[in-house]
C-alpha cells in the first residue's frame, strides 16, 4: 500500500489547459475531495473546486474521476489503489475554471417546469401509499451528473431540444402526484423532448442517489406520451367516449 | 506525466464496475447477432418443430397449419416475439448501445461519424410496444399449452429433459412478458391516484401494479434469460428431430 496518492487534476479555463500532477499523503478512508482540498491547501491555492456539504447532500462537487461522472465527496481514493487518479470537470457544461463548470443552463430548464398545481387548495388529505411512488424523486440533490453523462446533451449538445434526465425526474414528480392537476404531457413530448432519450440508462448508472431515473421516471412518462399521442385505438375510444386521460384527475 | 488537454478532450476511458466499458456491448453484439442468425437458419430451413409431444417455441402456435401453408412455417410465429423484443425498453438500451453506438458506453465519446449526422432520438415505431405485448401474450398462452403436452407421453404422465426445458422456458417467458414496462403502465402505472376511484381503499389494480413493478426491476434479467431459454428449447427439439441426441426420460 503506497503512502501517497497521485492525482492528475485538470487546470485551466475556457481557453484550454492541462492536467497537472499532485501527490497527496494517504489518510485512511479519504475521499477524492479530501485530496483535492489537500492540494488546494498546500500546493495550489488557486485551484477552483465547488463543494459545500462533503456529505453527498448538496450536489456541488460533481466531476469526472477517471472518466466516470461522480461526486468527489462520495468517492473513496482507495478505489484507485495503484492508479493515477484523473480528475476533470464535467464535460457537458461550459468550463469556468479548473473543476468548476457553469451549470446555469439547468436552472433555466428548471424555470420552465410548471409548479405543483393542486386539485384542491391545501391543506388536503391523500393516501401515503399513493404518494410513495414519487418519494424516490425527492431524493434528487441536483448534482447534474445524469445531465453530464446523457449522450443527448454530452455528445449531441441538444440542450435546446431535450430537458435531460434530471428534469424528466422533476416532471415525473409532479405528473405522478395524486393531487396535481396540471397537464404536463404535451410539454414532456414537445419542448421537453422525451423522444430524444433512447433509454440507454447511463443517467441511472451515475445517479449518486440511486434514483431509478429511466425505469421509474422516463419510461413511465414515455408510456403516458404514447397513451396520448401514439395509441390509435386508445385515441379512438377517447374521442368516442369524450373521456379524459386517466393520468389526469378529472 | 502532465498531458495537454482541452476539457473534454483526452478524457480517460471510463470504467464502471470491474470490467472495461466495452465488454457489455460487445457481448450484446455477439449474443444478439448469434441469436438472429440462428433464428434465420431455423425459419428459412425448417418447416416443422414437432418431435412427438415436444413443440419448439419457434413453431407454436401452428399458424401456418391453420392457414394451410407449408413453407416458412416458423415465420408466422417468430415475427410476434421479434417485434415485442425489438420494441422492448430493455432491448432498446442494449441495441442502441451495441449496434448504433448511441452511446457505446456511458461517458464514452460517440464515433466521429455521429457529429455530421443529426441525432433524432428514438425510433417512433417503438411507441407501439403496447400492441406487441398482446402478441407476446397470445403466443405465451400456446407455449403453456405445449408445456402441459410435454408432460404427457403415450403411456401417460412423464418427465423428460425436454419437458423440463419447455417448462423453464415458459416460466422465463412469463416473467419477461409480465415485467414489461408497457404492461406496467396499462395495469395501473398510468394512474396518479389509485385511492381516488376506490373510496380511499387499495384497489386490485394497485396490488397488481406493485407486483409488476417488483418484477420489472429485473426486466433485463428476464429478457436475457428468456432469450437463451428459447434458444436452448428450440435447439433441443431441433437436435431431437435431426436424431443427433436422444431425449432422456427422468420418469
Ligand atoms: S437513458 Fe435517456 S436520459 Fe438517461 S442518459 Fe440515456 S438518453 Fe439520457
Ligand atoms: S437525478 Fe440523480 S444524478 Fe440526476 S441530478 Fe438528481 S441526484 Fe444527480
Ligand atoms: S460536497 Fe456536497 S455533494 Fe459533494
Amino acid at each position: 500500500m503506497a503512502d501517497e496518492f497521485i492525482l492528475s487534476i485538470f487546470r485551466g479555463d475556457a481557453d484550454g489547459g492541462q492536467e497537472v500532477e499532485y501527490r497527496v499523503p494517504r489518510v485512511e478512508g479519504m475521499v477524492v475531495l479530501d485530496a483535492v482540498h489537500h492540494v488546494q491547501a498546500h500546493e495550489a491555492q488557486d485551484l477552483a473546486v465547488r463543494w459545500n456539504c462533503k456529505a453527498a447532500h448538496c450536489g456541488s462537487c460533481s466531476a469526472e474521476i477517471n472518466g466516470v461522472p461522480k461526486l468527489m465527496c462520495k468517492t473513496r481514493l482507495d478505489e484507485y489503489e495503484g492508479q493515477t487518479v484523473h480528475i476533470q470537470p464535467m464535460k457537458t457544461f461550459p468550463i469556468i475554471k479548473d473543476l468548476v463548470t457553469d451549470v446555469s443552463w439547468n436552472y433555466e430548464v428548471a424555470k420552465k417546469i410548471p409548479a405543483f398545481h393542486p386539485t384542491v387548495a391545501a391543506p388536503f388529505r391523500m393516501q401515503q401509499w399513493d404518494v410513495d411512488r414519487i418519494q424516490e424523486f425527492h431524493h434528487c440533490i441536483e448534482c447534474f451528473l445524469c445531465q453530464d453523462v446523457c449522450h443527448v446533451l454530452r455528445d449531441h449538445q441538444e440542450k435546446s431540444q431535450y430537458y435531460g434526465p434530471r428534469f424528466m425526474v422533476k416532471m415525473a414528480e409532479f405528473e405522478m402526484h395524486p393531487m396535481d392537476r396540471a397537464d404536463r404531457i404535451p410539454q414532456i413530448k414537445n419542448e421537453g423532448g422525451i423522444g430524444l432519450c433512447n433509454v440507454t440508462k447511463c443517467c441511472t448508472s451515475v445517479c449518486p442517489q440511486h434514483i431509478h431515473i429511466t425505469d421509474n421516471a422516463i419510461i413511465p412518462l414515455k408510456e403516458r406520451v404514447a397513451d396520448r399521442y401514439y395509441d390509435p385505438i386508445r385515441n379512438f375510444f377517447r374521442k368516442l367516449g369524450g373521456k379524459g386521460d386517466e393520468s389526469q384527475p378529472e | 506525466m502532465a498531458q495537454t488537454s482541452q476539457p473534454g478532450v483526452n478524457h480517460p476511458k471510463p470504467r464502471f464496475g470491474k470490467m472495461p466499458y466495452w465488454v457489455e456491448p460487445v457481448f450484446t453484439l455477439i449474443a444478439f447477432s448469434g441469436f438472429v442468425i440462428y433464428a434465420l437458419w431455423e425459419v428459412l430451413f425448417h418447416n416443422t418443430g414437432t418431435y412427438h409431444n415436444y413443440v419448439s417455441p419457434f413453431f407454436s402456435p401452428d399458424i401456418a397449419g391453420w392457414l394451410g401453408v407449408h413453407i416458412l412455417t416458423a415465420l408466422y410465429v417468430a415475427w410476434m416475439p421479434f417485434v415485442f423484443r425489438f420494441s422492448c425498453y430493455y432491448y432498446r438500451k442494449e441495441y442502441y448501445r451495441a449496434f448504433t453506438f448511441h452511446p457505446f458506453g456511458c461517458a464514452v465519446p460517440e464515433p466521429k461519424s455521429h457529429q455530421t449526422r443529426p441525432y433524432k432520438g428514438e425510433w417512433k415505431i417503438n411507441n407501439l410496444h403496447r400492441y406487441t405485448w398482446f402478441l407476446a401474450v397470445f403466443v405465451l398462452i400456446f407455449l403453456w399449452k405445449d408445456v402441459v403436452q410435454a408432460f404427457i407421453f403415450p403411456n401417460g404422465f412423464g418427465v423428460g429433459v425436454g419437458s423440463l426445458i419447455l417448462l423453464v422456458n415458459a416460466i422465463l417467458l412469463t416473467g419477461y412478458t409480465f415485467s414489461c414496462h408497457a404492461w406496467r403502465n396499462m395495469i395501473g402505472g398510468r394512474k396518479d391516484c389509485f385511492s381516488c376511484t376506490a373510496h380511499g381503499k387499495k384497489p386490485v389494480s394497485y396490488g397488481i401494479w406493485r407486483r409488476v413493478s417488483a418484477l420489472n426491476v429485473f426486466h433485463g434479467w428476464w429478457a436475457w434469460a428468456s432469450m437463451f431459454s428459447v434458444w436452448i428449447a428450440d435447439l433441443y427439439v431441433r437436435l431431437l428431430i435431426m436424431g443427433v441426441i436422444h431425449d432422456v426420460r427422468l420418469f
